[in-house]
């Protein structure tokens, strides 16, 4: 495997991590692994983590990967923490919707709106 | 390399008609990567023939989900086992059959994610998806063949 750099960039904002994603699909069974892996290490390495999904890269997805995001989704939940997901393009907005998850996930216009969110 | 068996298709650079159709068709083993090479390979010819881009997402977005459908939940990951994908792209329609070795399926059988008691759970969306976004999803061969046909209007 040639392929071992993270699939994520994180960058922290006070006490809220924002997580971008470096791939413009999140389309692969192991690219999702990745993502998911990546993702509770950083959920584990904090009490009550605050994290901000920032889909601005992203312009396709699957259902691998909602699933993925519910996932981490009921991982964050279980320690009392935070998710947001912002800067969804109107494309993928629609997957959310047909999906109902646009109710199960706090979504954000802007990366702006969701780190202002956070409780 | 995925090598498409053109079947009575229009040459590559031309210009696509409205009655006419390009004709794909592919068989590959249980592997996303090969898959993806499929999935590229169509979408070209759907950009090709002048589908507007939320209809390009709509057919790429079901392709996939058909696809993995069929290594992961047909095929079961097993190589030795292939999936067939034939094609039909015209300017109007695209109408694509994805088919796997593998037990099938009953339609009926899937749970709605969407209902209460699922919408947590990390499965069942992608056949939603394909219906949701595509003209018109037939499921037959004991659900080893699926065929998404989406109208470009």
């Amino acid at each position: 495997m040639a392929e071992t750099r993270s699939p994520l960039t994180v960058t922290n904002h006070k006490d809220i991590a924002v997580v971008e994603f470096r791939e413009s699909k999140i389309l692969d069974e192991l690219n999702i692994l990745q993502i998911q892996q990546s993702l509770n290490e950083l959920i584990t390495s904090r009490d009550r983590c605050k994290i901000l999904l920032d889909f601005a890269n992203v312009e396709h997805l699957t259902s691998a990967a909602l699933g993925m995001l519910i996932n981490v989704n009921n991982s964050i939940r279980s320690q009392n923490g935070q998710l947001r997901l912002a800067s969804i393009r109107p494309q993928l907005l629609e997957v959310f919707t047909i999906t109902k998850l646009n109710k199960l996930f706090r979504i954000l216009p802007t990366r702006e709106e969701a780190l202002a969110s956070f409780e | 390399m995925v090598q498409a068996n053109d079947r009575g298709a229009k040459k590559r650079g031309t210009t696509v008609g409205p009655r006419q159709a390009l004709a794909l068709s592919f068989v590959i083993p249980s592997d996303f990567a090969r898959g993806r090479e499929v999935q590229d390979a169509v979408m070209r010819d759907v950009g090709r023939v002048g589908f507007t881009p939320d209809n390009a997402f709509a057919v790429r977005l079901a392709l996939e989900e058909a696809i993995i459908n069929a290594i992961k939940h047909g095929n079961r990951l097993d190589r030795r086992k292939k999936v067939r994908i034939a094609a039909r792209i015209s300017p109007r329609r695209v109408e694509i059959t994805v088919e796997d070795e593998g037990q099938g399926f009953d339609r009926g059988s899937v749970p709605d994610p969407t209902a209460d008691e699922n919408v947590v759970k990390s499965s069942g969306r992608g056949i939603m998806l394909m219906e949701s976004y595509m003209t018109q999803v037939r499921y037959d061969r004991g659900g080893r063949r699926v065929t998404l046909v989406k109208d470009n209007v």
